[in-house]
This record gives structure tokens, sequence and C-alpha cells, in this order.
């Protein structure tokens, strides 16, 4: 008896494309396996082994003496405060450079044909600003918030500020590439109407725009701003104020119970902040 | 004329605001309100000194800071380093993305609520506290486990892993596998929840087991988007891989390490611009690859 909807029957395809994916896959295995040194044996052996019980062990009972918790609760905060500054400082890089990096805003579309048809110049130049645009966000969201981090601590010095800083880059960058897709997905018919009205640029921009892409763009940005107070939490690790710092102390310091801790700590912050956006963005 | 609003209803054509505002001024101030205290709160905990910034000695001395870091160092020595980092933050985000799938993979139908007690495959069965509890169990189990690997940040996890295995690449890819298996399971989970029921109905109706059903009926449905969610986390783990080093966990991060803290800044240019490199390639591969899948 052959059934005939196999499920692996119909995506056969007669190309080498499996047979070259799985020889570079293999590979790749391969090769990873044996750079990395993967050695899955390691916690059964008994120096692993002791090093993981110790790791359990300290962790239990979860530090909760009143000087160590009410010594969280500042970095906690500067989490969060980093966070929305972070968010802050990144739409206002990624808004501006989000729209130079739209297509139907910068270079053609409705509303640049008038300026553009019959002078290649005028649109040569728009549309290098477009591609720097792009290129500059290419950038900031390319290179790790963390490198950006640890570049800002040596330029700023150390504390919250390059937090605030390295994610207002690498998010602008982030913003700015999504909101450049939210705004290249506008309805282009209210901008027509409205500029057969006679409207000016500005007021198509407030009235035919801003409308149609803002319930996406402030949904987009909280989502964000969730990753954002996971990243601020970590940044820590490379001076850059938060939770991350305390983290790395009390793990060189040996205190599991601590670390332990502070990821609860975490955990509920970031739980927090998750029901407060998924709120916002229901009433959105 | 064609489908215009009539004439005297164009005075009351909305201002965009309007509508939103209709809903009750207070409400609005309030959210404002809301908004400019979280703003103010965070402007001062942040200890953010725009002043010193836009200031000449502030803005100089990034101005300073970025000059040093032209020319890029294209010694061969740095080449070959960059190159070696940036083939082992590869590895590392591979085998860890690999790794993480297979948690996901191998947790998530017990952590899914229609394949373990409830729904579609199980309304026929007798109402039984105790065979429920059973099939609780596993459910709890694995959820709760996915949850605590996702918890946990990546870097979090690095840092314990460095402790547990010593320096290196191998705890990078635990790190990745263990955060990313987590949120794996997350994604694999919301899929399997909303499979769609017509074909494993049908198959249950002509009687089969409940593992034929999970072969045949839901298996075929979900793995296209397991696998589309796994490249993209693979995309995610790249950027991460090439950090983990920070905390001692091999790759470029490593390497950036070092060139940070030594101020060698020509050479930390030419490991950024690996960076930039190798994330672009793999998010090139991924999205091709993700073509094909779908």
């Amino acid at each position: 008896m052959k059934s005939p909807a196999t499920p692996s029957c119909s995506s056969v395809q007669r190309s080498v494309f499996p047979y070259l994916f799985t020889l570079f896959f293999l590979i790749a295995l391969i090769d990873s396996w044996r750079r990395v040194g993967v050695d899955l044996l390691i916690f059964f052996e008994p120096q692993g082994r002791e090093h993981l019980l110790k790791f359990l062990t300290g962790m239990f009972p979860p530090a909760y003496s009143h000087d160590f918790v009410s010594l969280m609760v500042r970095p906690a905060l500067e989490t969060i405060q980093i966070s929305v500054m972070g968010t802050l400082i990144a739409v206002i890089i990624g808004f501006p450079i989000g729209i130079l990096a739209t297509r139907n805003f910068s270079v053609g579309g409705v509303l640049n044909e008038a300026d553009t048809t019959g002078s290649p110049a005028r649109l040569a130049a728009r549309f290098s600003i477009y591609a720097l645009a792009r290129a500059i966000l290419s950038l900031f969201r390319s290179i790790p918030e963390f490198v950006w981090a640890f570049m800002f601590v040596r330029a700023v010095g150390l504390g919250p500020f390059p937090g605030v800083l390295a994610i207002g880059v690498a998010y602008g960058g982030m913003l700015g590439k999504v909101y450049s897709e939210i705004f290249e997905a506008v309805n282009p018919r209210p901008l027509e109407t409205l500029q057969s009205t006679g409207a000016n640029k500005l007021q198509i921009f407030f009235y035919g725009w801003l409308p149609q892409v803002l319930p996406n763009f402030v949904s987009y940005t909280l989502y964000r701003w969730e990753c954002a107070v996971r990243a601020s939490a970590i940044l820590g690790l490379v001076g850059a104020g938060g939770l991350g710092q305390q983290i790395e102390i009390s793990m060189r310091m040996f205190n599991f119970n601590q670390v332990l801790t502070i990821l609860i700590i975490l955990f509920f912050m970031v739980a927090a902040v998750d029901y407060i956006s998924a709120k916002v963005r229901a009433i959105l | 004329m064609n489908g215009g609003p009539p004439e005297k209803r164009i005075p009351s054509v909305p201002w965009p605001a309007h509508e939103v505002r209709g809903r009750g001024n207070l409400w609005n101030y309030l959210v404002a309100a809301i908004l400019i205290l979280l703003f103010v709160w965070s402007y001062r905990g942040s200890e953010i000194q725009l002043t010193q910034l836009l200031s000449r000695e502030g803005g100089g001395q990034i101005l300073a800071y970025i000059k040093r870091l032209f020319p890029p160092d294209l010694s061969p020595f740095t080449l070959h380093e960059a190159l070696k980092g940036a083939i082992e933050t590869f590895a590392i985000s591979f085998l860890g993305t690999l790794m993480a799938a297979a948690i996901a993979f191998s947790a998530v139908f017990f952590a899914s609520r229609n394949l373990m007690y409830s729904g579609l495959l199980y309304e026929l069965e007798p109402k039984e506290w105790r065979k429920k509890t059973l099939r609780l169990l596993p459910y709890v189990g694995a959820k709760s486990l996915l949850n605590i690997l996702r918890t946990v940040p990546e870097m979090v996890w690095a840092l314990i892993f460095v402790f547990l295995v010593g320096l290196g690449p191998f705890p990078g890819v635990l790190a990745l596998g263990a955060h990313t298996g987590g949120v794996l399971g997350k994604l694999f989970g919301e899929v399997l929840e909303d499979v769609d029921p017509q074909p494993v109905e049908s198959l249950q109706s002509t009687g089969a087991s409940r593992l034929q059903i999970l072969f045949y009926g839901i298996l075929p449905q979900v793995l296209p988007q397991f696998i589309s969610y796994t490249l993209y986390r693979w995309e995610v783990n790249i950027r991460v891989a090439a950090v983990l080093g920070f905390v001692g966990a091999g790759g470029l991060g490593q390497r950036i390490h070092i060139a940070i803290s030594l101020f060698l800044e020509n050479q930390l240019l030419t490991l950024i611009i690996t960076i930039y490199i190798l994330v672009t390639v793999v998010d090139h591969l991924s999205a091709y690859l993700r073509r094909r899948v779908t």
C-alpha cells in the first residue's frame, strides 16, 4: 500500500541544490565542531562535575538579605532609565534617517515626480542622499550594541551614559530600517489626493502620512523598547551601568546566590515591561 | 460627482488628531504627563551629559577617537587574526544555533498544550484526573525549562559556562544554545499551537494514532516554519557570537576586547569591518535559504 501523500515526495526537486547544501552543511558542521573543541563529556569529568555542583549548590538559596536587595534597587532602576533614554535617542536618530532612507519619500513616488522628471541631476542628488542614509543605518545596526558600548565607554567614560549612547546608535539603525519599511508601505492615494488640492509637502506629511504610519510606528518602537531593557541589563558587563555590572561582580566573586537574585529581579522587570508594552499596544 | 463627500460635510473632515482626542482630553494629557515624567526621570538617572557631549571638548573627544580608528590596520597578522576570529565566530553561531534547534525541537512537543493534554486529540478521552496529571507533568516541566533558558540572557549564560568549562569558544556555543533554545522553543510552540486542525481531524477520523498524526498531520505543516525561525535566530546569533568573546567565550569579541583594552584602535577598526562583512554575508545567506524553504 503506497500512500500518495508522503510529505517528502512532493518536495523532491531535480536540482543539485540539496546535495550542495548537504555538502556545505556537513563541512561547516565538522569544521566548526573541531574548531570550537566541543567536549560534551566535560560535565561528567571530575573537575567539570565539581564546578557544576559548586555552581548549582551555590545558587540556592538566592541572596535575600535586606542589604543586598536594597543595593540592587538602584541598578535595576538604572537599567530601565538607560533603556528609556536609549530608545528615545534611537527614535531621534532613526526617524529622520529612516525618512531619508525611504524610497518613495526621498527619491520617487507621488511626492517627488514633479521635481525630478526631466532633471537627472536632481534625481541623482536625491538618490545619493537615499543611498547614504541606508548605508548609515546599515552601519549603525551591524555593529553590535556591545561593541558600541565599549567604544563609548572609552570615549565618554564609565557609567550609564555610554550605555544610553550605545543603545541609541545600535537601535537607531534598526528602528530606521524598520521605519523606512513602514513608510514605504503607505497607501499613496491619500497623498495624491492631498497633493491635488495643493497641499505642500509638510502638510502632506502631517495629514496624509503620519496618520497612516503612526500605529505601526509606535508599536514597533515599543517592541524595541522591550528589547532595549534586556540589552541595557547586560551592557553593564563592559562598564555601562545597570544590572549587568552587578552580575559580573557577583559572578567574579563566585557569589552565585547573588547572581540568582539578580536574575530573578531581571525576570520580573522584563516581564513587567513586556506586560506594560503589550497593554499599550493593545490600546493602539 | 463621483463619490466625493457632500459639500456640507467638508468642514468637519477630521484633523487627524481629532479622532484620537475624541476619546477624552483628560486621558491624553495623563498619558503625555506620564511619558514626560518617565523621560525626565530617565534623563536624570542615566547621567546624560548632552552639554558635555555637544561642547567642543566632549565632541572633540569623540572625534579624536574616531580619527584614531583610521586607517584600518591591514597588516598580515591582523588580517589573519580577523579571519580566524570570523571563522570562529561563524562556527560558534552555527553550532550554537544547531544546538538551540535540537533543544527546542526535543522540548517543544511536550510544551505545547494541544499535543499534550487538551484540544482535538484528547476530546474523546474520558476525563480522568490521574491521567491528566500524568500528561500535565511533562508539559509543565518542558515549559518551565524553556522559560528558564530564555530568561537568562546569552551573555550571562556565557559567564556561567565560562566558569563551568573554562575559556574558549565552547562555552560560547553552550551559551547561544541555551538561550536561543529557549527562544526557539517559544517560537516553535506558537507555530504548533496554531496548526491547521483540518488535516489533524481527517487523520484522526481515519483512525491514525497520535504519533502518526504528529508525523503526517502536524510535522509537515510546521517544519518549514521551524526552519525559517531557526535561520532567523541564526542571523541574531551571528551578532551575539561576535561579542560573546567579551566575557571570554572566543570569536571576534575576544580580539575586539583585546584591541580596545590595549588601545589598538586601527586593529579595532579592522575587526569591526570584519564583523560588518560577516553579519552581512550571514544575513544574505539566511535570507536565501529561507526563500528556498518557504
